[in-house]
């Protein structure tokens, strides 16, 4: 199972909690997928207004490990800002960072992201960063402390799955050990076992669940997905090629 | 005076940020703050000064992804 930062999480799969038709669904859907760790947000509270205080206590009723997010960043600044208010709520060194660069595809910002990355690092965060599968990026993430890699299979919320395998392999190859997730993208189970048949650690997913018309359904199906990658990735899968080799033996067949 | 809280423009005799959040109904709620862009951890809200035109930010644990 993963490791992230020292801590063994029980799964392979990351859920986000956002998006759920009712709190029920969303409680149920985490059951069934027994995902480890929870994706959260933290966003404007004040009058009237105590959404957040309810969501706190179906958080908690979970039982999973938070990992708070700086979704919705545009700066190096307000991403830190934001990490530092999640450390206090969520009393955890954990942050899934994210610094976003372009709004139609939210493709992370690069730049901004490993100057953040640095900053938290050096504040005491423990950083998981919300990523490209850019070799050269990922390389100074690590440099700049990142012992987890966080790249997308595709832009938020799209459910296109992997648009870069090569990419993807590339950098599992390049670090074998830094634990690596795929994060969003992801739309279909399948897609979530070929990321482990790649390798990788774990995927971190929320659109996939939450927008499913049956997301305690799909919740399960990406559950059976990661487990079946998992197997597949630790029984040493055949090498591909190019032209047939018949399955069947070939001595003894009738003569006709 | 008056301050932003939230991008909200809020007329307020708060002097601290601990006596806004009272004022907010959000004393004892689970929310962190910042000032002006910057954090101000719960220790220190007793002793932040809100000055006219300052920008609060209250943030809560929300969904995520």
């Amino acid at each position: 199972m993963p490791v992230f930062y020292g801590t063994e999480v029980a799964s392979r799969l990351m859920l986000g909690t956002a998006q759920y038709p009712s709190p029920a669904i969303l409680a149920e859907a985490f059951r069934q997928s027994g995902a480890g760790i929870a994706t959260v947000s933290v966003r404007r509270e004040a009058g009237g207004n105590r959404a957040g205080q309810d969501f706190w206590a179906l958080i908690q009723d979970l039982g999973v490990t938070v990992l708070p997010n700086t979704a919705g960043c545009h700066a190096a600044r307000e991403a830190v800002t934001t990490a530092q208010m999640a450390r206090e709520l969520f009393d955890t060194n954990w942050i899934k960072l994210e610094v976003i660069g372009n709004a139609d595809t939210l493709q992370p910002d690069p730049f901004a992201l490993i100057e953040a990355a640095a900053i938290l690092t050096d504040d005491g965060f423990q950083v998981f960063p919300y990523c490209t599968e850019d070799l050269v990026l990922c390389e100074r993430l690590v440099e700049a402390g990142c012992q987890v890699l966080m790249p997308w299979g595709a832009p938020i919320g799209t459910g296109l799955g992997l648009n870069n395998i090569y990419g993807l392999r590339s950098l599992r190859a390049h670090f074998p050990n830094i634990p690596l997730v795929v994060d969003a993208g992801l739309g279909l189970p399948s897609q979530a076992a070929h990321c482990i048949e790649l390798g990788y650690d774990a995927v971190l997913l929320n659109t996939a669940v939450a927008k499913a018309g049956d997301p305690v359904a799909m919740a399960r199906g990406f559950a059976l997905a990661v487990e079946a990658g998992a197997l597949a990735a630790e029984a040493d899968p055949m090498e591909p090629r190019d032209m047939a080799a018949p399955s069947t033996p070939v001595l003894g067949k009738a003569f006709l | 005076m008056k301050i932003i809280v939230n991008g909200e423009t809020v007329e307020t005799v708060a002097e601290t940020l601990a006596r806004l959040l009272s004022e907010q109904g959000l004393g004892d709620a689970k929310v962190a703050t910042s000032v002006n862009e910057v954090f101000v951890p719960k220790t220190a809200r007793d002793g932040q000064p809100l000055n006219d035109g300052d920008r609060v930010e209250i943030v809560a644990p929300r969904q995520g992804g």
